[in-house]
Order: C-alpha cells, then structure tokens, then sequence
C-alpha cells in the first residue's frame, strides 16, 4: 500500500504545495475584511473559514447577504452550488486516497480547487497522495489566519465603500472566475449569465437574479464542445499497485 | 432566518456534498452531459456574482459607479497575469481613489 517516494520528489511536491498553500492564504485577507464588511461579525467569519472552507463559495455566500438579512436562503443557495464541484472532486480524491472513517471525513473537508489541483498534477499516486494532504492541510492553515486577519483589519476600518471594498469583492468574482474561461462555451456561457443576472435585479430579490443566472449552465449539457472541469477521470502511473 | 443559521446550514450542505463525493461510486456521475453542465455551473455563477456586485446597487438598480471602472483595471490585471491579491487590491485602490474625488 506505502509507496515510498525519494527524497528529491518529496521535497518537491511539499515545495508545490506550499506555494499554493501561501498564494491561496494570501486571499484570506480579502475574504475577512469583505465578509465583516458585509454585515457579518468575526466569529460567523471565522466559523465560515473553518466549516464551509470553500473559497469560491464563501466570497458568494458574503456578497449576496452583503444586501440584507433576507438573502440568507439565496446566499445558502448559491454557496451550495458552487461548492458542487468540490463533489465531483471528491469522486477523483477518494480514489487516490483510499481514506476511511476520520482520515476520510478529513480528506472530505480538505477537498477544494487547489488540494485537488495537485493532487492530480501529480504522476505517480504516492505523490498525488502527499500533494493534495500538504497543500489541503497548508491552505486550511493559512487561510484561516488570514481570514481572522482581514476579519480584524476589515472591522478597524469602517464605512468600507470608502475603501472600495464593494468594487474588491466584484473583482474577486472576477478573479476566481477567471482561470475558467479557457473555451469559447466558456465565454459565451459566461457572458449570457451576466446578462441575464444584471436584466434581472432590478425585479427580483437579491440573490435570485444569481441562482436564475445559473441555469444557463444547462446550455452546456446540449453543447457538445463544451470543457470538462475537473477533466476526466484521472489516472496514476502507479495507481494499480498503489492498491 | 438569522446570519448564524445561513452560516451553519451553508457549512453543513458544503460539507455534504464534499464527503458525498467521497462515498458515491464514481460511475454515478460519470455520464458525459452531467460532467458538461457541473463544470458550466461554477461559470455561470461566477460571471453572475461580476455582473450583479458591479452593476447593481443594493436596492437591485443597475448603476454604472466607480465599481465599474475598478473591475476594468481587474480584469486588465488579469490579463497581465497578475496574482489574486494584487487583482482584488488593485480593484479596491481604483474604486477608493474614484470616490475620494468625489464620483459615486
């Protein structure tokens, strides 16, 4: 079951994952200061970063109740779907781990875009292994620091359009979302939820135009260029006798 | 519903479907339409999410403000590989600039 990497490759998945580990903290910062800007106090942010850990669908969950208490069940909504994928990314992990009871309830909340992402850039199983642990215990880590950082700092600075928090947190949704255009369904799926979101806000509650917005995703269910994320299974030069 | 229950009913369905992923035999999923709609879904909201935090106001109305500009100079940052922080920095400096000459 051990398979036993040489030094010189442990070093470098543990360099790996402790740069992305550094990267992915740094935002932290951002998401304590948008969060307490948003009406929410240091422990509902903090318990944010612990329990849901979920980037993508922690900035979600504050922009949208970032309009009023009423958009609590939206706010629930959207982080849901976009924590979807984390799902699906599990499908990929559980494989390669072979985790049972706590260490895979662990491996369970570690599992977000970048734990996965190195996990399986990896090639050989035992590596994908040590990658994604490092790199999900290391963002865990850090991001919480972080988050109680910018939690911190956000609460010392008041008013925050002042500061142009309102326009931080649009161009982190743009930031996250990013890395993901990388096909013209992309764009186009993109562009068409935008549209409909902004058409739509004006006449419905906040945070509906949003969840509305997502089924243009269903778009792609009939495109059949559309891109996989994450890609199709994946496999591991080693997996076979990892087993 | 109060903030601390949104708080804990999002960690505990967040948490659901990442240990889900885990327990659910991979063939379940593995149709290729499922694959296609559950990789646009990220996309969509995401590009929803832009769309609403820079073009409306909290009452919903569509307004054009310093937040519009600011997501320019991201999106210019993005497309010059800069890191998440600096993009989302960058952002709030121009927005904070704009209001502090007085624009909305």
């Amino acid at each position: 079951m051990t398979q036993v990497l040489d030094p010189a490759r442990r070093r470098a998945v543990l360099r790996q994952s402790l740069s992305v580990a550094v990267a992915t903290g740094a935002y932290g910062v951002s998401f304590g200061a948008l969060s307490v800007a948003a009406g929410l106090d240091l422990l509902q942010t903090q318990a944010l970063s612990l329990l849901l850990f979920s980037g993508g669908s922690q900035f979600a969950f504050v922009g949208v109740l970032a309009a009023g208490p009423a958009g609590a069940p939206a706010a629930i909504a959207t982080s849901t779907l976009l924590g979807v994928r984390n799902g699906l990314y599990g499908l990929q992990v559980a494989r390669l781990l072979g985790a049972r009871g706590p260490r895979q309830v662990a491996a369970a909340q570690l599992t977000i875009d970048e734990s996965t992402a190195v996990g399986v850039a990896q090639p050989e199983a035992a590596a994908g292994r040590l990658g994604f642990w490092a790199t999900g215990i290391g963002v865990f880590v850090l991001w919480n620091l972080t988050t109680l950082l910018g939690a911190l700092a956000g609460d010392a600075m008041g008013d925050p359009r002042r500061y142009g928090l309102d326009a931080a947190a649009a161009a982190a949704f743009c930031a996250l979302l990013w890395p993901r255009l990388r096909s013209a369904d992309a764009f186009a799926i993109a562009g068409a939820a935008l549209v409909v979101a902004v058409v739509l806000a004006p006449h419905a509650p906040a945070g509906v135009p949003v969840l509305v917005a997502a089924t243009t995703s269903l778009a792609a269910g009939v495109w059949r260029r559309a891109h996989h994320d994450p890609a199709p299974p994946h496999h591991w030069v080693d997996e076979e006798a990892a087993r | 519903m109060s903030t601390w229950t949104a708080v804990l009913v999002a960690s505990g369905l967040a948490f659901a479907l990442k240990l889900a992923g885990h327990l659910v035999p991979a063939r379940w999923l593995d149709g290729d339409r499922t694959t296609r709609v559950t990789s646009a879904l990220p996309i969509a909201l995401l590009a929803a999410l832009v769309g609403v935090q820079t073009l409306t106001s909290s009452s919903g109305a569509v307004v054009v403000d310093s937040r519009a500009a600011a997501v320019g100079v991201a999106v210019v940052a993005l497309l010059l590989r800069a890191p998440f922080i600096v993009v989302v920095v960058l952002a709030a400096a121009v927005a904070a600039g704009l209001r502090l000459l007085g624009l909305p």
